[in-house]
């Protein structure tokens, strides 16, 4: 996600409100999930509430949660778990993707065409379903958790990383290094790689919103993040007996993973088109 | 060339076959990672050296990996889905229990989303740009980017909460007569409703889109053919097999959906079966459930194909 921030200040002046706007709020989350725990207003473990589900008041932002512990503290904790795993697994998921959709399209033959169909056949299981299997046989850890996602996300980033580079492997200039007799590491490195970064970016984005929404799925199902340590999901389903008094600890959780795959879905959308497709 | 579309079918299917495969290896070995010894973790307290020997050898644990694999292959392909390791039942009776409910929550929100979907991707299609389009695809974009649950929790507060139509949480036990039976069905087939008919909108207008750069309907307009007559006689026809295409696609969600929203409103289906098998480990439940719901998703998606292969007229000829 720093390349994106990086490339849209380089092209800043053409970005609209909108995205300047979702940019915002992603760095927001971005910064809570580096210092969030030093700035909440009271220990995110603390009961300090004696009523439970309690109502938004001065002393607690967003109310408290099923125990009176504040929710808004937990919310600046959650996401550190929610934005720290899904960037992790989104970048293993991505790097395996795209490190293995070169090489797939610069060597071709029964490599690429063995790859594809078998990473197909993972693609095809659902990724709830890919989920619940795995934590149900190795249990639910957050090492477990980022790689599981990873291995769920790879498949995708490598098909739409193969089609860039089966299209850029088609090029002029890869037939020239190829008869001047260069190397396959060299073309993958060389000549593939800096022609393929600018949508593998934008789709890093994507994917990264996709992980955000299963991480959720998973702690909400009670399979991903455990207590006492939770994400944003796992403060969803803590609190889901409040539902009926419609308390604010529920509510608040599910509008902190809205507001930030939204963002990051706004800010592809606008990023400028020199970024996001340039193949 | 009438043979190609027959070739194109049979090499479609080829490839669902070795998918499902492939998929029921990847199943099976997920559970071979199981960390410790299953006959020991069954026994718990009356591990003995000989009950833990004698358990093996009555669940055939003791041959290889691979000669299980094939056992479990056959015995799915026969019906014989193996026992739960938590309470000693056929995995086939836990299931089929289940299994009516589901479909019976997937096919109620197939036969409202469809439509609905439907009608609005044909006419956000139509009135592309417009404010209509605006406020339906921005919609989309909210209920695509936030998890399910959310949805569930908002129908929950707008229709329960606020508006006191519908009970907030279902209980099944609790069904008296058609009225119950329908006001316990609502929130969730509503909630899936929304997670299902926003993707295939989305697909929808997208084909319907495509198909109006056509140069026949450049031609239709030109001739001075009214917009509606375009759009129903000129576009739709030709965007049958994109759309029929994006429904299936879109049922295949219905997959993901079902395990949260069986979940949160503790319906009775094969989705909140598999997920408490998760919680106490049931290894052979959780891989009958996977593999039917990996087989129903494999089919969907199967179907998409087929659909898309019959669709096109270039190679019917």
């Amino acid at each position: 996600m720093t390349n994106q921030i990086r490339g849209t200040s380089r092209f800043g002046l053409r970005m609209n409100a909108v995205g300047i706007a979702a940019l915002l709020i992603m760095l927001f989350w971005a910064i809570m999930a580096l210092i969030g725990p030093m700035l909440a207003p009271h220990p995110p473990g603390d009961i300090i509430d004696f009523d439970y589900f309690g109502p938004i008041s001065a002393e607690l932002w967003l109310g408290s949660d099923y125990l009176g512990r504040d929710i808004f503290s937990r919310i600046l904790l959650g996401a550190r778990y929610t934005v720290g795993i899904s960037l992790g697994a989104v970048c293993i998921a991505c790097f395996s993707g795209v490190v293995l959709g070169m090489t797939a399209a610069a060597i071709g033959g029964w490599f690429d065409s063995a790859l594809s169909r078998f990473l197909d056949a993972l693609n095809s299981i659902p990724s709830k379903l890919f989920g619940l299997v795995v934590v149900a046989a190795v249990g639910s850890s957050i090492p477990v958790l980022v790689i599981l996602l990873a291995v769920i996300y790879t498949p995708g980033a490598y098909r739409f990383a193969r089609a860039l580079s089966v299209n850029a492997n088609a090029m002029d200039y890869i037939a020239v290094a190829r008869a001047r007799g260069e190397r396959t590491l060299y073309i993958i490195v060389q000549e593939i790689l800096p022609n393929i970064t600018g949508p593998v970016l934008a789709d890093l984005g994507l994917r990264f919103v996709f992980i955000v929404l299963l991480l959720s799925g998973l702690s909400f199902l009670g399979l991903g993040v455990q207590p006492p340590e939770a994400d944003w999901g796992s403060l969803v389903r803590e609190n889901l007996g409040g539902l009926p008094f419609a308390a604010p600890a529920v509510i608040a959780p599910c509008f902190a993973i809205a507001s930030l795959t939204i963002s990051v879905n706004l800010l592809i959308d606008n990023l400028p088109v020199r970024i996001r497709d340039r193949s | 060339m009438s043979g190609q579309i027959p070739l194109l079918i049979v090499g479609r299917l080829a490839i669902a076959a070795v998918t499902l495969l492939i998929i029921s290896f990847a199943v099976f070995a997920a559970a071979q990672m199981l960390p410790g010894d299953v006959a020991e973790i069954l026994l718990g307290q009356a591990a003995t050296p000989q009950a833990v020997a004698d358990l093996r050898a009555a669940m055939d644990l003791d041959s290889p990996a691979l000669l299980r694999y094939a056992n479990w292959l056959a015995g799915l392909a026969t019906g014989d889905f193996g026992m739960s390791y938590v309470n000693r039942m056929p995995v086939a009776e836990l299931i089929s229990g289940r299994l009516a409910n589901t479909l019976l929550l997937a096919a109620t929100t197939t036969l409202i989303a469809v439509p609905v979907a439907l009608l609005l991707g044909i006419t956000t299609a139509m009135n592309q740009g417009s404010l209509y389009d605006r406020v339906i695809t921005t919609g989309i974009i909210s209920v695509i980017s936030v998890p399910e649950f959310m949805i569930a929790t908002l129908a929950v507060l707008i229709f329960a909460v606020w508006l006191k139509w519908l009970p907030a949480l279902s209980l099944a036990n609790e069904i008296h007569g058609l009225g119950d039976l329908l006001r316990v069905f609502a929130m969730p087939v509503i909630t899936l409703s929304f997670v299902i008919s926003a993707q295939m909108i989305r697909m929808t207008r997208a084909a319907v889109i495509e198909t109006l750069k056509m140069p026949f309907i450049e031609m239709a307009v030109l001739k001075g053919a009214s917009r509606g007559r375009i759009v129903l006689r000129h576009a739709l026809p030709n965007a049958i097999g994109p759309i029929a295409n994006a429904v299936a696609l879109s049922l295949s969600y219905l997959l993901g959906g079902v395990i949260i929203v069986e979940t949160i409103f503790n319906y009775p289906g094969v989705a909140k079966l598999m997920v408490d098998a998760v919680s106490t480990r049931d290894l052979p439940l959780i891989q009958s459930c996977a593999m039917l719901f990996c087989f129903g998703f494999l089919i969907l998606t199967t179907c998409a194909d087929v659909i898309a292969i019959l669709a096109n007229p270039r190679l019917r000829t």
